[in-house]
């Protein structure tokens, strides 16, 4: 037990020190000793621009990493995560018709509108995986796929009517570089989610065992289903909002976390939030260094390192997932 | 005590249970038998509420199973069914620790940890608890789920075919753990056995289902005779008294039938 909190003291430490080290990168000139002299430059680049990217990209990574793990849970399915299941694609579509009906709505009416999309999207899912054979773990991220794809060509199409494609790279594609004051602010709510998810994380441990456990135990298992369900859609739709999508994220963390430590939610959140926050930070900082001053974008970075881990995950010896 | 009052089952349009009524005093081991498809997992699925009641009641003393709070009920009977997947990569003192969350509500204070800690003990699992599930074997694995159900300490306990992957060590000590439970606790089991020997030895009254009603209840010497059991599944068997105990020699055919 010792030796476990010493593991992730040196886990914050590594995210503090990236997430200092994310603070001083950037297009801009500018220093952290200019700011302490108390140059005004320097000091609006890096309160305006620089903590809210570096924030955001921790609250993003927290959030997600933590989403995909109730996900997994809810679906009781390691080959799953929000992003390969139709609930970022809805949170997206949601996001095209408030941009078209609403379109001067404040950012966060139009969260609300993804929310509920993505909830929509993410009950129409677990409706079709009650249909599909337990012993058949493959088939459901194949199905999360295809209906993710379903929905994703309605918003291509209802994007292209509606004279709205260039929106679709909002969601389409994760970028930080866009994050500025006043207009991430919103991501703090997945934080206060994420949160949720630790306070509750027994519940969804349980609620992983399956329906019979949790009734023995005397769990509500609806009730834990339904906030599972709200925590994980919400935080996609505030992120496809803010962000955009960052693929294989929420799929590869709680996997990692998973063979680390294993499945009990009350120990694995913690690391699967500085798994995720760590990732992210380092795949930001590659994106803004690889080609200076120009910026490749995270979802990029990410789906490239994230597809190789993914890979390796399942390839790996004996996968813990298949089982 | 429990009470099991004219409860019928029906999935798909096909008879399951016909109206079962039985009433099982507070205390001991009762052995659930009978062929394939008598409807014993179901009826023990109806009583731990884990399927609705489609008609009749069953109760726990004064608990109704359709009426009371499942938080309650999962103080008062634990279930473990026969087919348990798990998906979910938890060690053994995790997956046991759970079985205290009726009482402790993710909370556990030092009850919990003995009782943990007990049924780690009782099932020898000890060595074994820091080992995550998909790393034992089909027999560590169901004691280590019985050891989840036994952790839950509640004054009923339903476990469907609890015998089912242990080796011969393992299944006496299971039986006779489940036997100390019921004499120096009250602890009131009710267990799907197939081997009919395991039920006579320890069971204090066996109760026979067959085609989804109680053929028929009675103490281990009441029921395991060959004309009885030959009722039950159809077979002829010879019964033999060893060391006090009817036994059902059920492999092998009868001499004057072979």
């Amino acid at each position: 037990m010792k030796s476990l909190s010493l593991h992730m003291l040196l886990a914050l430490a590594a995210i503090v020190a990236m997430a200092m080290l994310s603070l001083t990168i950037g297009a801009a000139d500018m220093s952290i000793s200019a700011v302490w002299r108390g140059q005004g430059d320097d000091t609006l680049i890096l309160m305006a621009s620089r903590v809210p990217r570096t924030l955001a990209i921790i609250l993003t990574g927290i959030s997600m990493a933590i989403s995909g793990l109730i996900f997994q849970m809810l679906t009781r399915n390691k080959f799953v995560e929000p992003a390969t299941a139709g609930t970022t694609e809805s949170a997206g579509l949601g996001l095209l018709v408030a941009v078209f009906f609403l379109p001067s709505a404040p950012l966060i009416v139009k969260m609300c509108v993804a929310a509920v999309f993505a909830i929509a999207g993410t009950v129409l899912f677990l409706r079709i995986l009650d249909r599909l054979p337990v012993h058949e773990p493959l088939l459901v991220p194949l199905v999360g796929l295809m209906l993710g794809g379903v929905i994703g060509a309605v918003g291509t199409f209802f994007a292209y009517q509606a004279d709205l494609l260039q929106y679709l790279g909002i969601w389409t594609t994760g970028e930080f570089s866009g994050v500025l004051r006043g207009r991430y602010e919103i991501l703090w709510i997945t934080g206060v989610l994420a949160a949720l998810g630790y306070v509750f994380a027994d519940r969804f441990s349980i609620m992983g065992m399956g329906k019979d456990v949790s009734v023995t135990l005397g769990l509500n298992y609806r009730g834990v289903m339904w906030l599972g369900l709200l925590i994980v859609s919400v935080i996609s739709a505030v992120v496809v909002v803010t962000v955009g999508t960052i693929p294989f994220l929420g799929l590869i963390v709680p996997n990692i976390v998973s063979r680390m430590m294993g499945d009990n939610l009350r120990a694995a959140v913690p690391w699967a939030a500085s798994l995720g926050a760590g990732l992210l930070l380092l795949c930001d900082i590659l994106g803004r260094v690889v080609r200076a001053p120009y910026e490749i974008p995270i979802g990029t970075i990410f789906g490239v390192i994230g597809s190789a881990v993914f890979l390796y995950l399942l390839l790996g010896r004996q996968s813990h997932a298949v089982r | 005590m429990i009470r099991i009052n004219g409860v019928s089952h029906q999935i798909a349009g096909a008879p399951i249970l016909s109206d079962v009524t039985l009433t099982l005093p507070k205390g001991g081991i009762t052995a659930l038998i009978g062929p394939n498809g008598a409807g014993k997992s179901t009826l023990l699925s109806l009583m731990a509420r884990l399927t609705r009641i489609q008609s009749g009641s069953i109760s726990f003393d004064d608990a109704d199973v359709a009426e009371t709070p499942t938080q309650e009920l999962a103080k008062r009977l634990s279930i473990l069914r026969q087919d348990n997947v798990l998906t979910a990569r938890l060690t053994v003192q995790d997956l046991v620790g759970f079985g205290r969350y009726p009482h402790h509500k993710g909370r556990p204070g030092p009850t919990d940890v003995k009782l943990v800690n007990d049924a780690l003990q009782a099932m020898a699992l000890t060595p074994l608890r820091t080992r995550f599930l998909d790393e034992l074997s089909g027999g560590q694995r169901q004691r280590a789920l019985v050891a989840m159900v036994l952790a839950q300490d509640t004054d009923y306990v339903l476990l469907d075919e609890p015998l089912n992957n242990l080796d011969m060590r393992h299944a006496r000590q299971m039986m006779i753990r489940l036997q100390t439970a019921a004499r120096t606790q009250g602890k009131s089991f009710v267990v799907v056995i197939h081997d009919i020997n395991f039920a006579a030895a320890y069971a204090d009254r066996i109760v026979a289902l067959k085609d989804g009603r109680v053929l028929a209840t009675g103490t281990p010497a009441e029921i395991v005779t060959p004309a009885m059991l030959n009722d039950i599944f159809d077979l002829d068997i010879v019964v033999q008294q060893i060391a006090g105990h009817p036994f059902a020699l059920h492999q092998i055919a009868p001499p004057s039938t072979q």
